[in-house]
Formats: structure tokens, C-alpha cells, sequence
């Protein structure tokens, strides 16, 4: 196949052939449809293919450069994954919305333009919306239109910031735009709301965690890195970003500390990760942008295999509540090694993927200059190893035995993760490899003396930290309970102002309806009166009055007439 | 439960071990910093033993203000459903 033949095609065809295949040759069907979007997207040539023209402007399906390449390739790494873990599942829905979601994210990420991208955006916000309404619950369903009403904003945002920078700038293309003109501030909003900017975030700690053990593995590898992606396209360099980056990257953890399902403290490390790959974006150097992109590659596979381990308790145990959990690692030991590999890769412990990527943007950050920026990602980085690394094993896994025993992962389940921990290995232990696929050249070395002794001083002793207030009962113990964060304003802010807006609206009609009535009853009395079907003027008279009143008025006139 | 098979880490003694063995191995990282020149990119953290402290006192300011952000922040789970 030429590169004139998107490449996300071969996911969105197959999803529609997907509910007429069964048994073994669905499974075959799920698993060779990833490895052939691959194979197509490894014969492409640099260069911008596909392309369309729509109102006058030029539109182009495939751009295919090191950036879009090495999004494509982990997004089907993780499609592949994915369809690996999710092979037990008998649901239609799942596999399709699941394929639809991979397809509309590869699509997205080769789109040129702004057109394409806002199309490819809207059909994975439905598909990811599905996948999170396939775990059948009433609180997924609120959850699932919540985060529908979010996407379909930041696209709705996306297409009016697209065309307002075509009257701007002229042009539709998705490439440099910088912070300056309406035009600007409306498209980063669009791509905030994607990459989970403060205040813009709660959509993905709200949604993510109520879908299926499956679902969740897929969701969160996709939308937030669409975002990244076209943050990285659109405002590489922006000072703005360097700031709401170190934000992000530090008020998740107050919260992932406090939260007690263990699905929605990984969705805050999500966030806190994020974090990172938008400060990077901002510093906006050839290696800070590397490590940015190198970090959203392998914060998917590390997220996903996180997410894996604890949907893989969820799938066996029925919770995932740091509260309801503990010895685990005695049923799920296999289990348990994978999740300590997500997590010490996520920790960036030397020898783990993520060792080799963040620091890439946290030496770009201490390089240009950004002391306070950097010991704020420095504290982020601990607390990260502080809430994912240690807080996820030991409260699913170890902790205080919580007397609940279940059988280990299923077998596709546990060579899912067994793949993805390789990967996280791999990228961690032979980084030269690796750093081949980053977009401009990579003159970095990760393994100093200095940096891995610093790296595990920083690590290691978050590590006694933790011990040290668990021993002496300081650590606060996991609660049944939920957090207020920014989706309290309109879970229950926004519902209860319009609720007070509209009693007090009823309560003025009302009065105003009263006054108004009693006017119009003593109008609508007097009319009534007159009128009414007792009214003088409404009633029905005999004919034979009519006609004797008649005579009368004639007899009267004759007698005027002769007097 | 009773006749289950004991693990090693169901004994508290093996568990303080882990904890005392914990203390060493921290306490171990901190030996390169007496001999190895280090380059930084920023001044103070060449100072001996930073990020060792910076990751201890980080995590601990982390862990009090987070459960102090608990008073206010915590509802029943289901605050929305209600």
C-alpha cells in the first residue's frame, strides 16, 4: 500500500469487520490488525501525502515526519497490547469502539491539518466515550457523558480556533503557531483541555477510572497524547507552558496520595507525568522537545502496563480500592512483578524507561536557567515515586493481608503486561536504540555517574520516607471515600447556582403571574359578563321575540310616521 | 486461613528487616557523594547528600499536607450519587 492511504483506515475498516467475525478468527482478526497498520506505517517515507482540497484550502491526511512516526508507532504498540489484554473479553462493543478509538487516534496524529485532526479528535471522543459506557454502570454512564460533553468541547474549540487562524494566517496547515491573536488562545484551550492543563484537567480523573478493566488500559494511552502531540506541533517554545507544565506536574500528587481507587491515583500520575512532557514542550530546545516526546512514548507503555496490573486485580477481585486490598501479591505474584516493573519505570529508576526520558526534559529545564521549575519537577518526580511507585504495589499487593485470595491474570492478561514490562526494560537499558527514534538528534547520555547516583539518592530515600511514616502510623491509611477537586464546580457548584437561578426564577414568576392574573381575571370577568355564554350579549334569543320586538319597532315607526 | 501456607513477609520480624535493611541501603548511596566530582547543572546540588534530602523532606512535606488537604477535600463516595 502507498503512503497515500492512511494508515488509520486499516484500524477503522477492520473495526467494521469486527462484529461479523467469531471466535478464533476474531482473536486472530484483533491481534493482525495492529501488526498491519504497523507494517504499512514502517514503509512510509518522510513527506505530506493525501491530499484534499476543501473550500479552498489544501488539506493533507498523511504528514509523516520523526514526530508523527514515533507517536504512530507507540500508539499501535499500545493497540496491540491492548488487544493482547483484552482477548477474553466476549463484549462487540468493546473490540469496536476499542479499534475505532486506536484508528481515529492514528489518524489524528498523520493529519496535516486542522480539518482532518478536529474529525479524527470528534470520532475518538464517541469511541473512548463507548468504551467507558461498555462498563455498563450508572456512574460510568454519567462519567462517559461528562467526559463526551469535555471532548466534544475541546474539538468544537479546535475548529473554531482552526478557522479563525485560517483568516489570521491563511492557512489550515497544523504546524507552528505561538501564543499571540484570539486565534491562538483558542486552540491552545482546545489542546489544554486534551493535555489536562490545571482546571481544565478533572475529565480524566473522573472518567477514566469508571471504565472497564479492559477500557482503561486503551483510554489511558490515546487522548491525552493526541494532545501532547499537537501541543508539540503548534506551541513547542511557548513560556506559558513551562509554568502550567510545573503546575501540572505537581498539585495530581497531593491528590493521588488521599485517593483511595487505586485506578484514579494512577489517572492523577497520569496527570502529574503530563506535567513533565508539557514543561519540555515549553523549554521548547532539540532536547528538551526529544525528551518530551521520548517521555509521552514511554509514559504509554508504562501507563498501560500500570493500568494493566490494576485492572487485572479489578477484573479478578471486583475492586480496585487501596481500602478493600493487601496480599495480594500471595494469589497474583505474577501479577505483582509486572506492577513493581510499571512502577519502578515510572519512578525513573535507573536501568527502567523512564530513567532515560524525563531526564532528558529535566536537564533541558536546570539548562535554560529554570531553577525554581526544576526543583518543582524534582519534587514532582519524587512524589511520583512516592503515590505510583510504592502507594500502587503495596496497598493492591502487600500492605496488611486483606484475606482475599483469587486466581492469578488470565494467561493473555499476564503476556500483555510481560510485553509491555520488556519494553519498559528495554527502552531503560539501551537507551542508544532508542534515542534513534527520537525527532532531532539526540546527543544525550543518561548513564553518568553523577546522574544515577543522584537519581537513586533522590529515590531511595523518598522510598525511607515512606517507610519511615508508615512504621510510625503518620501515613494517613486508605478511606472509603471520594476528593473534591475541580469537578465539584459543576458536579455540584454549577447544578446547585442554576437550581437557585431557577427557583428564584419561578419564585418572581409566580408573584408576577399573580399580580398578572388578578388583573386579568377582573378584565377577563368583566368580558365574561358581557360575553360569557350567560352574557347579555352571548345569549341565544327565541325567533319568535326577535320577530315580536320586530313588529313592536314597525308598529312604533308607523305611529310616528301618521302622527 | 489457619492452614494456609506462611510467607516470609507474613513474619513481622522479617518485615522490620526489610525496614532496618532499607536504612542501610539509603545510608549506602550517600558514600559516592564524599568521592565523586559531580557535574550539575544547577550550584547547590552538588551539595553532599541533596537529593537524598531533598527526596526525604519532599516526600514528608508531601504526605502531611496532602492528609492535612484531607479536612477539607474529603467526602463519603457517594457525595455525587446522593
Amino acid at each position: 500500500m502507498s503512503a497515500e492511504f492512511p494508515s488509520a483506515l486499516i484500524l477503522l475498516i477492520g473495526a467494521a469487520v469486527v462484529p461479523f467475525v467469531r471466535g478464533r478468527a476474531r482473536a486472530a482478526f484483533l491481534l493482525l490488525l495492529p501488526v498491519l497498520a504497523f507494517l504499512h506505517v514502517l514503509t512510509l517515507p518522510h513527506g505530506e501525502y493525501g491530499r484534499y482540497m476543501l473550500a479552498g484550502h489544501e488539506l493533507v491526511a498523511m504528514r509523516v515526519d520523526g514526530v508523527s512516526l514515533l507517536f504512530a508507532y507507540v500508539f499501535l504498540i499500545a493497540t496491540f497490547l491492548c488487544a493482547i489484554y483484552a482477548l477474553h473479553v466476549k463484549d462487540k462493543l468493546q473490540h469496536v469502539a476499542a479499534l475505532v478509538y486506536a484508528g481515529s487516534a492514528l489518524g489524528a496524529i498523520f493529519a496535516g491539518d486542522f480539518i482532518t485532526v478536529f474529525v479524527y479528535w470528534e470520532i475518538s471522543a464517541v469511541a473512548a466515550a463507548s468504551l467507558i459506557w461498555a462498563a455498563r454502570t450508572e456512574r460510568a454512564f454519567r462519567a462517559g457523558m461528562r467526559y463526551l460533553v469535555v471532548q466534544l468541547t475541546s474539538g468544537m474549540l479546535l475548529l473554531i480556533g482552526a478557522l479563525l487562524h485560517a483568516g489570521e494566517a491563511g492557512t489550515l496547515q497544523a504546524g507552528y503557531i505561538g501564543l499571540g491573536g484570539l486565534a491562538s488562545y483558542v486552540i491552545l484551550a482546545a489542546i489544554g483541555i486534551k493535555c489536562a492543563f490545571p482546571l481544565l484537567h478533572n475529565w480524566l480523573e473522573d472518567a477514566y477510572p469508571e471504565s472497564t478493566p479492559t477500557g482503561t488500559v486503551l483510554l489511558s494511552a490515546f487522548t491525552t497524547k493526541l494532545g501532547i502531540y499537537m501541543l508539540a506541533r503548534t506551541f513547542p517554545g511557548t513560556e506559558a507552558l513551562i509554568w502550567i507544565g510545573a503546575a501540572m506536574a505537581a498539585f495530581p500528587i497531593f491528590y493521588a496520595v488521599i485517593e483511595n481507587d487505586l485506578r484514579r491515583v494512577l489517572a492523577y500520575s497520569l496527570n502529574n507525568q503530563l506535567g513533565f512532557m508539557v514543561v519540555g514542550i515549553g523549554v521548547g530546545t532539540e532536547l528538551a522537545l526529544n525528551g518530551a516526546v521520548a517521555h509521552a512514548f514511554a509514559d504509554i507503555l508504562f501507563k498501560s502496563l500500570l493500568f494493566m496490573a490494576m485492572g487485572a486485580v479489578l477484573f479478578r477481585v471486583g475492586t480496585v480500592k487501596g481500602s478493600e486490598l493487601g496480599g495480594l501479591y500471595k494469589s497474583m505474584p505474577w501479577t505483582t512483578g509486572f506492577c513493581i516493573v510499571g512502577a519502578a519505570s515510572i519512578s525513573a529508576f535507573p536501568l527502567f524507561s523512564g530513567f532515560v526520558t524525563k531526564s532528558m526534559v529535566m536537564t533541558a529545564v536546570a539548562g535554560e536557567g529554570h531553577v525554581g521549575v526544576w526543583l518543582v519537577l524534582l519534587f514532582a518526580s519524587a512524589g511520583v515515586f512516592h503515590h505510583a511507585g510504592i502507594k500502587i504495589p503495596y496497598f493492591a499487593f502487600f500492605a496488611h493481608d486483606s484475606g482475599k485470595r483469587c486466581e492469578e491474570a488470565p494467561r493473555n492478561m499476564l503476556a500483555a503486561m510481560a510485553i509491555a514490562a520488556a519494553l519498559c526494560i528495554a527502552i531503560g537499558s539501551l537507551p542508544s536504540v532508542f534515542y534513534q527514534l527520537l525527532p532531532y538528534a539526540a546527543d544525550y547520555e543518561p548513564y553518568t555517574a553523577s546522574h544515577v547516583v543522584d537519581q537513586m539518592q533522590l529515590l531511595v530515600f523518598s522510598a525511607l520516607a515512606f517507610a519511615v511514616l508508615m512504621r510510625t502510623g503518620v501515613y494517613p491509611p486508605e478511606l472509603r471515600s471520594i476528593n473534591l477537586d475541580f469537578d465539584w464546580t459543576y458536579r455540584r457548584l454549577a447544578p446547585r447556582i442554576s437550581a437557585g437561578v431557577a427557583y428564584m426564577l419561578s419564585a418572581a414568576l409566580r408573584t408576577g403571574s399573580a399580580c398578572a392574573s388578578s388583573a386579568g381575571r377582573h378584565v377577563a370577568g368583566r368580558v365574561f359578563r358581557h360575553r360569557g355564554p350567560a352574557g347579555v350579549l352571548a345569549r341565544t334569543w327565541p325567533t319568535g321575540s326577535m320577530a315580536l320586538w320586530l313588529m313592536l319597532m314597525l308598529l312604533a315607526y308607523l305611529l310616528l310616521y301618521y302622527l | 486461613m489457619d492452614d494456609e501456607k506462611q510467607y516470609w513477609l507474613d513474619r513481622p520480624a522479617n518485615v522490620r528487616r526489610i525496614y532496618l535493611g532499607l536504612w542501610l541501603f539509603a545510608l549506602a548511596w550517600l558514600l559516592p557523594d564524599f568521592f565523586l566530582h559531580k557535574h550539575e547543572d544547577v550550584d547547590f546540588a552538588a551539595w553532599l547528600g541533596f537529593y537524598a534530602a531533598y527526596g526525604f523532606f519532599a516526600c514528608v512535606a508531601l504526605v502531611l499536607t496532602a492528609k492535612a488537604l484531607r479536612r477539607v477535600l474529603m467526602r463519603p463516595e457517594d457525595y455525587y450519587e446522593r
